[in-house]
């Protein structure tokens, strides 16, 4: 009887763990055919892009812990990264003394393009480029805008890709906002 | 579980075929059958044994042959639809909308169809990867099923074996010794058989001889390599395992490479060299002007210093340096990169010259560096050009503003203010090509093209694999088992010495009957032993041979 039992559970282990290795196949292939996603409520990575105006500051992503990190990936060429810039530079103004920080990140364009975009749309808030696109591939940035919230925790709280609303935004901006003392 | 207790005494579980002991038949079937069934020496397969609780059941389900047979099959059924039309994987569009019309575009309604149904994208949907989870189950559950049993009946064969086991063998042979002194035939038996490469034992007037059991293992050692196999492509799933990711670089430029973190790849140069010979006749036929001769892309790369993050690129040491060419990748740490594809004579720098219109006189040269724009151009004291906008990829204006539909430089466009000692208040002009407009109404200079300077983009695959030398070894281990089951056989011949001095033999093998009867011919004649026979009918016999148990 013992050796029945024994082997009964000898196949049960067998089965259940080839079943495992199924299930586990299946579903990473379906969630991630990339290398590494970025996902909700991962660690956000972190990374260092000098400010476009001052070339001698430079913006660390672990120096805004405490902060939330409103993440904005664009390009001057993307139609809809421009109608949202307004918008978040009128939220970003109200929701920056309330420990909200906005960062937007042009990806690998000329200087001069990014300032004179920013010039004539007549937003105001912290921007860089990144010009290797190094900061991209470490968020797998892939449709412009993607807009990443980072709590203050160092969190991401949410990938937004696509046009935001000024209403989604203040929002945005809101969920990240640190509890105040 | 009830047991088959043999007239020998031996306990046998229940299914068992052949007494593991005496090798007495068990079964109806067995008794009456002229010529025993060896699958598996008559031991009894685990899944026929038992059949109660659900684990038994899933485990019967995969042990089942007609069950495996019926997976491999699927798996192959749906492993071939996927080769119809290209998979997605293959055809260079981004978004889901791009891949249907491609599909709907190239090949009809029946693309269409094919995208819809998921089958442009099969070997990574989750109903293929079921499909071969379960035929990798029914793999390793059918070896275990039916490999053990196998492997103890094999190594606890009885030298001495029961007359109504001998007799129901194939090949038997009974009878007085044709010569000489019959008390030394067995003694001969085993010094002929020794000399065939044979491992003889001996029990008291029993001899058995065997030759090539190890063989007996071949199909399970290759299902061993098949599961290796296997496991090494999930492996694939594991992050950091697999990458496979492409970018582009252009000359002069530095970019961080796509899964492979910390790492930055600068691009030098890209070379394309052609054959610089007359067109061949065959060239011609083909339409084919020219022949490249190589594509080189002459590549750095450099790693962050440990502590970096994303981004910081001021503190790079440089790993290597190397011209890629095709099939000649730059290789680090696993990781490969390969020359894949280019792009020729992008725009870089354009220069101009700041023209007077009516005289033609030029007061002076303006080179705008793409990859760098300036604000301002000075080209004396009085007179200088400033820019006012650049739009790499020029397409259209929208409320009076230039717009850029991408960030190359395929359109560029510019707004200068060309300030000059006769127009010191300056003159707008929208310079873009074959195209010029003035705001302000006629402009007494013009910032005419001169020339462009271009570089190239090399497209590089980053490419790393860690499971291949896992896939190779599955790949041996498979074949090893193939050939070790497929060229080797497993021989026995049973020797019995009646108490009257007559011998009794049988023999058996899992295939080659023609190769064991070469055996027993030799042994026959120098131990003067009775004529053997072969009982099997001919028909039968091809069939059987063909059956065998060289799979299982």
């Amino acid at each position: 009887m013992d050796k029945k039992k024994k082997r009964s559970i000898t196949r049960g282990v067998i089965l259940v763990v080839l079943l495992a290795a199924i299930v586990y196949a299946v579903y990473t292939s379906a969630t991630n055919d990339k290398v590494k996603v970025l996902q909700v409520g991962d660690k956000a990575p972190d990374f260092e892009l000098v400010d476009l105006y001052e070339s001698g500051l430079k913006h660390r992503l672990s120096d805004y812990e405490g902060k939330g990190v409103f993440l904005n990936f664009w390009g001057t060429w993307c139609e809809p990264c421009k109608k949202e810039m307004p918008a978040m530079s009128r939220q970003y103004a109200s929701y920056k003394e309330q420990g909200v920080e906005v960062l937007t990140v042009n990806i690998a364009q000329t200087e001069f393009e990014v300032k004179k975009f920013l010039e004539s749309l007549d937003v105001h808030f912290p921007a860089v480029i990144d010009n290797t696109k190094a900061v991209m591939t470490a968020y797998n940035v892939n449709p412009l805008p993607t807009t990443i919230l980072i709590n203050p925790e160092g969190r991401v709280e949410k990938i937004i890709t696509g046009e935001m609303s000024e209403a989604q935004i203040a929002s945005y901006m809101e969920s990240i906002k640190p509890e105040q003392e | 579980m009830e047991k088959i207790i043999c007239v020998c005494g031996h306990e046998n579980p229940a299914g068992t075929k052949l007494c593991g002991k005496c090798g007495r038949p068990l079964t109806e079937e067995a008794k009456t059958s002229k010529i025993l069934d060896m699958k598996y020496d008559g031991a009894a397969i685990r899944s026929k044994t038992r059949n109660k609780s659900i684990v038994d059941k899933i485990w019967n389900f995969f042990s089942s042959v007609k069950v495996g047979i019926t997976l491999i099959i699927i798996n192959l059924v749906a492993a071939s639809i996927g080769t119809i039309f290209p998979q997605e994987f293959y055809i260079s569009v981004s978004t889901e909308a791009q891949k249907a019309e491609y599909y709907e575009q190239n090949y009809g309604s029946l693309g269409k169809l094919y995208y819809e149904l998921g089958l442009s994208d099969v070997y990574s949907s989750w109903w293929f990867q079921i499909l071969v989870g379960m035929l990798a189950i029914s793999i390793i559950v059918a070896s275990i099923d039916r490999g053990i049993p196998l492997h103890k009946s094999l190594k606890n064969q009885r030298v001495k074996r029961h007359a109504s086991f001998m007799k129901r063998q194939r090949i038997i042979s009974e009878g007085a010794i044709t010569d000489g002194d019959s008390a030394k035939t067995l003694n001969i038996v085993e010094e002929n058989m020794k000399k065939l490469k044979y491992k003889v034992r001996r029990d008291g007037n029993a001899l058995l001889a065997e030759r090539g059991r190890f063989s007996r293992y071949g199909p399970y050692i290759n299902h061993v390599g098949l599961i290796t196999f296997l496991a090494a492509v999930m492996l694939r799933l594991v992050p950091g395992f697999y990458v496979d990711e492409s970018m582009w670089v252009r000359e002069g430029e530095m970019r961080a490479v796509p899964g492979m973190e910390g790492y930055f790849i600068e691009n030098e140069k890209f070379i394309l060299e052609l054959h610089d010979n007359e067109t061949t006749e065959n060239q011609e036929l083909q339409g084919v002007n020219v022949v490249a001769k190589n594509y080189q892309t002459n590549a750095k790369l450099y790693k962050q210093t440990e502590d970096s993050v994303a981004g910081k690129a001021d503190n790079l040491e440089l790993v290597k340096e190397y011209e890629i060419r095709v099939n000649h990748p730059l290789q680090h740490d696993g990781y490969s990169f390969y020359q894949m594809d280019f792009r020729l004579n992008e725009i870089k720098t354009m220069n101009f010259e700041l023209t007077n219109k009516e005289s033609g006189e030029s007061l002076g040269a303006v080179s705008v560096d793409l990859t760098n724009p300036q604000d301002e151009y000075v080209i004396d004291e009085q007179t200088k050009v400033q820019l006012l906008g650049y739009y790499p990829d020029f397409s259209g204006f929208e409320d009076g503003e230039p717009q850029t539909a991408t960030p190359t430089p395929n359109n560029p466009a510019f707004i200068f203010k060309m300030t000059t000692p006769e127009k010191p208040e300056g003159e707008v002009s929208f310079v873009a090509i074959q195209q010029t407009i003035e705001p302000n109404g006629d402009n007494a200079h013009k910032m005419e093209f001169q020339s462009v300077e271009t570089r190239n983009m090399s497209g590089l695959t980053v490419h790393k694999d860690s499971s291949i030398p896992m896939l190779a070894i599955g790949g041996a281990i498979f074949m090893i088992g193939v050939a070790i089951g497929s060229y080797w056989n497993h021989r026995r011949i049973w020797v019995e010495q009646l108490e009257d001095g007559t011998i009794r033999l049988a023999a058996h093998t899992n295939k080659n009957w023609f190769g064991i009867k070469k055996d027993l011919d030799s042994l026959t004649e120098s131990a003067h032993l009775p004529q053997y026979i072969d009982q099997s009918d001919d028909g039968e016999d091809e069939e059987k041979e063909k059956e065998g148990d060289s799979t299982l």
